[in-house]
């Protein structure tokens, strides 16, 4: 079973937290993989908080025509962060290029534009990039977006950040997602891992989707670009949520609704049932089965935890105002957050949904009914 | 017999017949209970003549010869008395010295079924006991990676939905301006199809209601009932019970003076308008009630003179073109209901079923669209039809649902499939087979006689004189004196306790591959089958 941490601190800080948390989780994870979140970023970042920034690895080859490319559109690199890994091989780890963290500017051509059709920009500049890079294999970008940054490798948590050196001081942010991977297929496709990004909207998941064909068929035959890949069953947690929140315009306290509805006895007994019967009627090949614990931030960096129908995965919420975190286990959250008052950890319910807005303040406790 | 007889074409013996009477003299008591209860008079009381012959070691003894009569069944060996296999002799035996064994040879009876230039017609069903759906096997099972689900304990949402979807986006904007929204029913995923009263016995139909009701207003389980074509009594139409009910409206319009006259009294809409254009067991040919079921009774609620046939024609004869029937009859049934009843055609299964989804998509007031397999079953059709026309179901559906996930639409036009569920017994697994390869809900008409009323039909030619009106069981006759042998409390009973099992099995096949917060539509990876060439046909795996 993978292990889920993420955090939403007032100050930033070093995703190395993250990575300590899942170290002391590592029981419930196997080191075969690790993904990083990084949003509301502090460091050399603070001050370009509207600048698309590229996350991804690239071979030489790669790097080469993604520069061609990204001229081509007319992005200016702004600020680049290369990191390239130690020498000394780590076992588990695989060889790769480098590992890049570039901010742009835009083309001067987009300056104009709507926010939403910017958005759409960068989305389709990502899908493009990926395109480019699955086809020569040199090139595999985790995303393209503003204040965000996004690492993954193969491999155990604490030894991939050391290998990387995430420790470093230019990395730190408010908001980070980070899972520690529970192998369970030794194939692993780097775009398999979580966390999963689309305009903003982010989520991880430790859990096995088991509707995730219908789901699939559905996102992918809304004809929106973004919704593609599909490497991992979880990948459509992200979408719907993109999909609630984006496509439908609804608030993030329908996203429960979507995925996990209620049953009919008690939307009958909603202050909301009209709407709710019909959410749950339309949007009836968005909803998920299987265990699954959600955790996810949204464009303005509020952080989010729910589970399944059926509580089936463990998820604890606690921290103190201007710090709080969500783990899979107690001691996660303990390594972190150590001088919190451990007796107003949450675990959230089946019918909760976690939030911590950017605020920081508390923890908020969203019942379906 | 001698041995010159007159010998012509249609001269059959025993071993000619597809079913021989085994009657046992020893046990037999005469008591003429297999004779009287025969619904062909297949056997009869005979007088057998039987010589005996005394021979004698003794030399000077003459041998001598005598004569002994005994009585004894016998079976008739004209078409017309065919013996049908149903063992009705066997179950009022009191000693068991009677009963129908299957000849295994070819039916030679077959080259002579067509006396008068008649071609052999009958009910019940195609008679092949093949099935694909009963090869697939569900193989997606949660192991360790997720946690299986308890089918006992855990809480499970597996009702479907019929009727019109809109797209989420568009849903919102409606609730948000007060628009038409497409009337949506939740229901029970197993519906039981279309048998038209006529077609049934008034007590059969009464059973299936009773049972119905008491599924719904006892159980909470909300399972609904097609009329078939033949319209509905009138205190049905006027009670409250008629939200459990989707009225069918096909070819001949049957019984639809009578429903269009009760609509200003009805308490409740019915569930749903369902428009026959065709049926799997007999595609492209018209319902078919024989002049023997058409009493007094049938002919007033369908509103026809007594003691005639009644063929539907194979199309609704008031319309030329597909737009026509999607366009208008929808419409039309839409507005007589006041757009509050979900409206949706039934056809047969067909090579050409896409088409005819592809113009529903486009109808906003289609409520979806129900398919009916080769494997289905009629009252009453040419064995020609039964036997050679039609097309199966999984393919069928299986394209008809990728089309709409190819279209976007899968969520919005429901599709409901029927033909030869449980045909062989296996009605959960292969519901839920057909729910995986892509349908929304399941309709079943002869298993649901089979086990509510003991219809005593198989795959192998047993029985089948639906259309007759002999229907040993009273299931299918209008004669008092044959459906008074059903009563419908027990049907009742029984409709229930299929029910309830098959709720129980539906959730041992889904617990297992994890699902439970809603029904596993389109869920294809659960699906695997041994044949190479059906697997890329579904698009499900392989698996050896």
């Amino acid at each position: 079973m993978c292990r889920l941490f993420a955090l939403s601190s007032k100050e930033p800080v070093s995703p190395m937290a993250a990575i300590k948390a899942l170290d002391v989780m590592k029981e419930g994870h196997d080191g075969s993989g690790v993904g990083i979140l990084l949003r509301d970023l502090g460091g050399p970042f603070e001050n370009m908080k509207d600048a698309p920034i590229l996350s991804g690895i690239f071979s030489e080859q790669g790097m080469r025509r993604l520069d061609l490319f990204m001229m081509d559109q007319g992005f200016m690199t702004k600020y680049k962060m290369s990191i390239k890994p130690s020498k000394t091989e780590v076992p588990g780890v695989p060889k790769r290029g480098m590992y890049l963290i570039r901010a742009y500017e835009y083309p001067e051509t987009w300056e104009n534009l709507a926010k939403d059709e910017i958005e759409t920009r960068l989305m389709m500049t990502r899908l493009k990039i990926r395109e480019m890079g699955e086809e020569k294999k040199d090139m595999i970008v985790f995303s393209f977006w503003p204040d965000t940054i996004m690492i993954k490798e193969i491999g155990d948590p604490m030894l991939i950040a050391r290998y990387l050196g995430l420790d470093r001081d230019e990395l730190a942010a408010r908001v980070i997602m980070a899972q520690g991977r529970q192998n369970t297929n030794y194939a692993i496709n780097l775009y398999a891992c979580h966390p999963f990004l689309i305009q903003g909207f982010s989520t991880m998941t430790n859990g096995e989707n088991t509707a995730f064909i219908p789901i699939k068929d559905f996102l992918l035959s809304r004809n929106f670009p973004g919704y593609s890949g599909y490497q991992s069953d979880s990948e459509v947690f992200a979408h719907i949520l993109h999909y609630t929140m984006e496509i439908l315009g609804l608030g993030l306290d329908v996203y429960k609704h979507v995925i996990t509805p209620l049953q009919d006895k008690a939307i009958d007994k909603h202050p909301d049932s009209l709407f709710l019967k019909h959410l749950k009627t339309t949007c009836r090949q968005m909803i998920i089965d299987g265990p699954n614990c959600v955790i996810g931030t949204l464009p303005d960096n509020t952080l989010f935890m729910v589970q399944d129908r059926k509580k089936l995965r463990p998820g604890v919420v606690g921290g103190r105002p201007g710090m709080f975190a969500f783990s899979s286990e107690i001691c996660g959250l303990d390594a972190v957050i150590p001088d919190r008052d451990k007796t107003r950890d949450i675990q959230p319910m089946h019918l909760d949904t976690a939030i911590v807005s950017p605020d920081r303040q508390e923890v908020k406790i969203c019942r379906q009914t | 017999m001698s041995s010159n007889i007159t010998i012509n074409p249609s001269s059959l013996n025993i071993n000619d017949l597809p079913w021989q009477i085994k009657w046992d003299k020893d046990r037999c008591t005469l008591c003429g209970q297999c004779t009287s209860i025969c619904p062909v008079q297949a056997i009869e009381l005979q007088v057998f003549r039987k010589r005996n012959i005394k021979t004698s070691i003794n030399p000077n003894e003459q041998n001598t010869t005598d004569y002994q009569t005994f009585y004894g069944i016998k079976q008739k060996k004209n078409i017309e008395n065919l013996c049908i296999g149903c063992s009705m002799c066997s179950m009022v035996c009191p000693n068991e010295a009677i009963y129908p064994l299957r000849n295994n040879d070819t039916d030679r009876f077959k080259f002579h079924a067509d006396k008068n230039g008649e071609p052999r017609k009958r009910g019940g069903r195609r008679n092949a006991s093949d099935s694909v759906l009963d090869r697939i096997k569900f193989i997606r099972i949660s192991m360790l990676t997720d946690p299986a689900l308890d089918a006992g304990r855990h809480e499970f949402e597996l009702n479907t939905l019929l009727g019109r979807v809109l797209p989420p986006e568009e849903n919102i904007k409606c609730l948000r301006k007060h628009g038409w929204i497409p009337p949506v029913r939740e229901i029970y995923p197993l519906i039981i199809g279309g048998m038209s009263f006529g077609a049934l016995s008034p007590t059969m139909w009464e059973g299936l209601q009773m049972g119905v009701a008491y599924l719904n207003e006892e159980l909470g389980m909300p399972v609904r009932i097609s009329t078939g074509e033949g319209g509905c009594p009138p205190r049905l139409l006027r009670s409250r019970f008629l939200k459990y009910v989707i009225l069918q409206i096909a070819s001949g319009y049957f019984g639809w003076d009578e429903i269009i006259h009760s609509i200003p009294h009805m308490k409740e809409d019915p569930c749903a308008i369902e428009i026959k254009y065709g049926q799997g067991a007999k595609p492209g040919d018209g319902g078919l009630l024989m002049w023997y079921k058409v009493n007094k009774l049938i002919a007033a609620i369908r509103g026809v003179p007594q003691g005639i046939s009644l063929p539907s024609p194979p199309t609704h004869q008031t319309q030329y073109s597909i737009e026509e029937s999607v366009a208008k009859m929808i419409l039309s049934m839409s507005m007589a209901f006041g757009f509050r009843v979900p409206v949706y055609p039934k056809i047969s299964a067909s090579s050409t079923s896409l088409a005819v989804l592809n113009n529903l998509a486009r109808n906003d007031f289609a409520a979806g669209l129900s398919i009916d397999g080769e494997d289905g079953g009629t009252g009453a059709a040419y064995a020609v039809s039964m036997d050679h026309m039609g097309h199966p179901i999984a393919s069928c559906i299986r394209d008809n649902y990728l089309n709409l996930v190819k279209l976007g639409k899968q969520n919005e036009i429901p599709l409901f499939a029927g033909g030869g569920v449980g045909k062989n017994g296996n009605l959960a697994a292969n519901a839920a087979a057909l729910i995986m390869l892509g349908a929304s809900g399941i309709q079943v008409g002869k298993y649901v006689m089979q086990s509510a009323a003991g219809c005593l039909g198989t795959e192998n030619d047993r029985c089948n004189v639906c259309n007759l009106g002999v229907c040993p069981k009273g299931i299918t006759s209008q004669d008092p004196r044959l459906y008074r042998r059903l009563d419908p409390e027990d049907v009742a009973q029984r409709i229930v306790d299929l029910f309830v099992s098959f709720d129980t099995e539906l959730k041992k096949i889904v617990a297992p591959l994890g699902r439970s917060t809603s029904l596993p539509i389109g869920m294809s990876d659960a699906l695997g089958i041994n044949d190479y060439n059906a697997a890329e046909r579904l698009k499900i795996r392989y698996v050896v």
